[in-house]
């Protein structure tokens, strides 16, 4: 276990700049989720962490050690690749005692470090089998023994559940929960899904188009998100945005609905701002008026597309609603969980 | 209706009418007959180009046939005086020493020439096509080149190296058994190289990055990079281009008749110079082809060990 440290990272391709100095500070035993959409440059944060792309300028440092200078195999971590990177002419067994055989390990040593790592994962029956005669899953599991086996100071995951379907991936992100809370090993995940963020994460990064927007536990990322572009990906469905200015009376929407607010914040009267609500914070009766669009009942509660204050906004409701497409429902807000940004910035001045 | 004698006038009938329909429409209507009808053309072209030619040469092996006269069946005649002519053991040796030391060095510099290829390296794509060019130019043209830079009076090679002070008069690279041998072999190779290099290439693109990536961090060394991850995976493409690439060089005869034609004193000749030689030239078209079937068992066992040493892996194949 160690801490990870990284400062002033920067990445370059020839004259292109894809990570603009980029700062993370990761405890010892942390889970921790960089986040972000395609593109944003988390790969690269994490094959710079694992020493497969050259540090540009700034500085990563894995417990005291900086590591910008040293090769992946003196870093001490182990990464799981996306499409998995096992060695199709290895057996599973062999796949996850490479690195020992590599260090010239007696083969009993080996099967002693393989056995209990492939226990936890369930591979006990495959370890004979060769990589392509095991299903997605079981080589996702594959890859993560072999990182086990290692025992590093860090694991770092890219993308290791992009290739499974929707419910397999349900199952491992819980196993990868699981083990990292009995193995405790510092971690580092990239992933581009924010739901995988959020159910994972100690803490997350939220990147974008190669800088950091925030950093934070997942709950504190929800609730106080410092920008519309933090508030918009994280939570699903996203976050409403609703432009207009501040007023006496409270926020006034384009089209002149006027809506609640109490934490107003650094926000003055006659600013463009943006109005963030989320989808679950509006009741059923108020005074609110919502053209309804579409319903989508799931059962437990009813997803509800249409117009409110001139933009389209999704509300989730736990009441069964009944509006026909075009007619009118009136909603309640509550002002609590409001959220204001300035429009331009994309800054956040509510408190 | 009753089933009356109606119906079986009808059946009656029906049953010559198929038969009159003719071979052609039954052909052209049943699966199998119609996958037979567009296989044809095929089919006869190799019944016709490969295996007819493959056994007339056996044939002519059994027979004392000689150009300009039809030969009668003599049995094993032909092998027997084979066995008894030490020109001919000669070739033997001479082609396998000339296959085997010409292939090992072709896959060492054409895989090592891979491996750079492989890598980022400035004006990557021209020197790609560069290596392609010993390849590109007809046989005979590089043959002629080789005999020039081989000529015992105007050699470069010769001549930079006296100029060097290494050796003070021009070598006899055609002329010496030894040297000729060696020279000839490596005139193969420089042909030789581009086909195993850019075959080489295309199969270490196959291989994912991300293999080489793990095992970086695994702790792999470059060299055990190499001997752990791609040459495992590189085998089954080695297997076959180094099959074809024996055949090649077992069956070659351009290069030999071009530079030595088989000289001196029969130290360049090969079993497929030789063949030509007893056939054409000296006309016992009996002899030379059974030279050229002798041929045959060494191409079988050298396709036999690639395919079933080499190409079947038990990782690509499965084991249950
Ligand atoms: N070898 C390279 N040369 C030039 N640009 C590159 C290279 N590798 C990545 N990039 C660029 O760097 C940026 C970040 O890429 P990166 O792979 O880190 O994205 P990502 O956040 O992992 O996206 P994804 O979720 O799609 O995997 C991209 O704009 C990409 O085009
Ligand atoms: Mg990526």
């Amino acid at each position: 276990m160690a801490s990870v440290t990284i400062e002033g990272v920067r990445k370059s391709y020839g004259s292109v700049e894809v990570l603009h100095g980029v700062d993370v500070a990761i405890d010892e035993g942390e889970f921790v989720v960089l986040v972000g959409p395609s593109g944003c440059g988390k790969s690269t944060l994490l094959r710079m962490l694992a020493g497969l792309e050259h540090i540009t300028s700034g500085q990563i440092r894995i417990g005291e050690r900086v590591v910008n200078d040293l090769a992946p195999k003196e870093r001490d971590i182990a990464m799981v690749f996306q499409n998995y990177a096992l060695y199709p002419h290895l057996t599973v067994a062999e796949n996850m005692g490479f690195s020992l055989m590599l260090a010239g390990a007696k083969r009993a040593a080996i099967a002693e470090k393989v056995r209990p790592a492939a226990e936890i994962l369930g591979l006990a029956h495959l370890l004979d089998r060769y990589p392509r005669m095991l299903s997605g899953g079981q080589r996702q599991r594959v890859a993560m023994g072999r990182a086990i086996v290692r025992d590093p100071q860090v694991f770092l995951f890219d993308e290791p559940l992009s290739n499974l379907d929707a419910k397999l991936r349900v199952t491992m992100r819980s196993e990868i929960k699981n083990l990292h809370q009995r193995l405790k090993t510092t971690t580092v995940y990239v992933t581009h899904d924010q739901i995988e963020a959020m159910t994972m994460a100690d803490k997350i990064v939220v990147m974008h188009d190669g800088i950091v927007e925030q950093i934070g536990a997942p709950l504190e990322l929800y609730d106080r998100p410092d920008n519309l572009f933090v508030a918009g990906f994280i939570g699903s469905p996203a976050m409403n945005m609703i432009p207009g200015t501040l007023e006496e009376g409270g926020f006034r929407a384009k089209d002149g609905t006027l809506l609640p607010v109490t934490r107003r914040g650094s926000a003055r009267p006659g600013q463009a701002l943006i109005y963030g609500l989320r989808p679950e914070l509006m009741t059923a009766g108020g005074d609110v008026p919502l053209v309804v669009e579409v319903t989508e009942p799931t059962g437990a509660e009813t997803h509800v597309v249409g117009k409110l204050g001139g933009v389209e906004i999704t509300g989730v409701f736990r009441d069964r609603i009944d509006v026909a497409s075009g007619g009118t429902m009136t909603v309640g807000i509550d002002p609590s969980g409001v959220h204001l940004f300035d429009e331009a910035s994309g800054k956040r001045v509510s408190d | 209706m009753m089933p009356g004698p109606d119906q079986a006038r009808n059946a009656r009938d029906a049953a010559p009418a198929r038969a009159r329909r003719g071979l052609w429409s039954r052909l052209s209507e049943s699966q199998n007959g119609l996958g037979f009808l567009f296989m044809l053309p095929a089919a006869i072209f190799l019944l016709f180009f490969l295996t007819y030619p493959l056994g007339l040469g056996v044939w002519l092996g059994f027979t004392d046939t000689r150009i300009g006269r039809e030969g009668v069946f003599i049995g094993l005649e032909n092998y027997l005086w084979l066995f008894d002519d030490p020109v001919f053991w000669l070739t033997v040796f001479n082609t396998v020493f000339y296959t085997t030391i010409a292939s090992v060095a072709k896959f060492g510099l054409g895989l090592w020439l891979a491996l750079i290829l492989n890598r980022h390296l400035p004006f990557k794509n021209f020197f790609r096509a560069i290596i392609l060019l010993p390849w590109v130019v007809p046989t005979v043209l590089s043959a002629m080149a080789f005999w020039w830079i081989f000529d015992s009076q105007f050699s470069i090679i010769s001549w930079s190296l006296m100029k060097m002070g290494l050796i003070d008069q021009p070598i006899n690279f055609l002329g010496d058994p030894w040297t000729a041998r060696w020279s000839v072999i490596a005139a193969n190779v420089w042909r030789g190289i581009p086909f195993v290099a850019i075959s080489l290439l295309a199969g270490l693109q196959t291989i994912p990055q991300s293999l080489n990536e793990a095992a970086a961090i695994d702790g792999a060394t470059p060299w055990q990079r190499f001997r752990k991850v791609t040459l495992p995976l590189l085998t089954p493409i080695i297997a076959v281009v180094m099959t074809f690439s024996v055949l090649f060089t077992f069956t070659d005869f351009q290069l030999i008749y071009v530079l030595t034609r088989g000289g001196p004193v029969n130290a360049t000749h090969l079993m497929a110079t030789l063949s030509f030689q007893r056939a054409i030239p000296g006309g016992q078209l009996g002899e030379g082809a059974a030279i050229a079937v002798a041929m045959i068992p060494f191409l079988l066992a050298a396709i036999l060990f690639s395919f079933f040493g080499l190409q079947r892996r038990k990782w690509q194949q499965g084991q249950d």
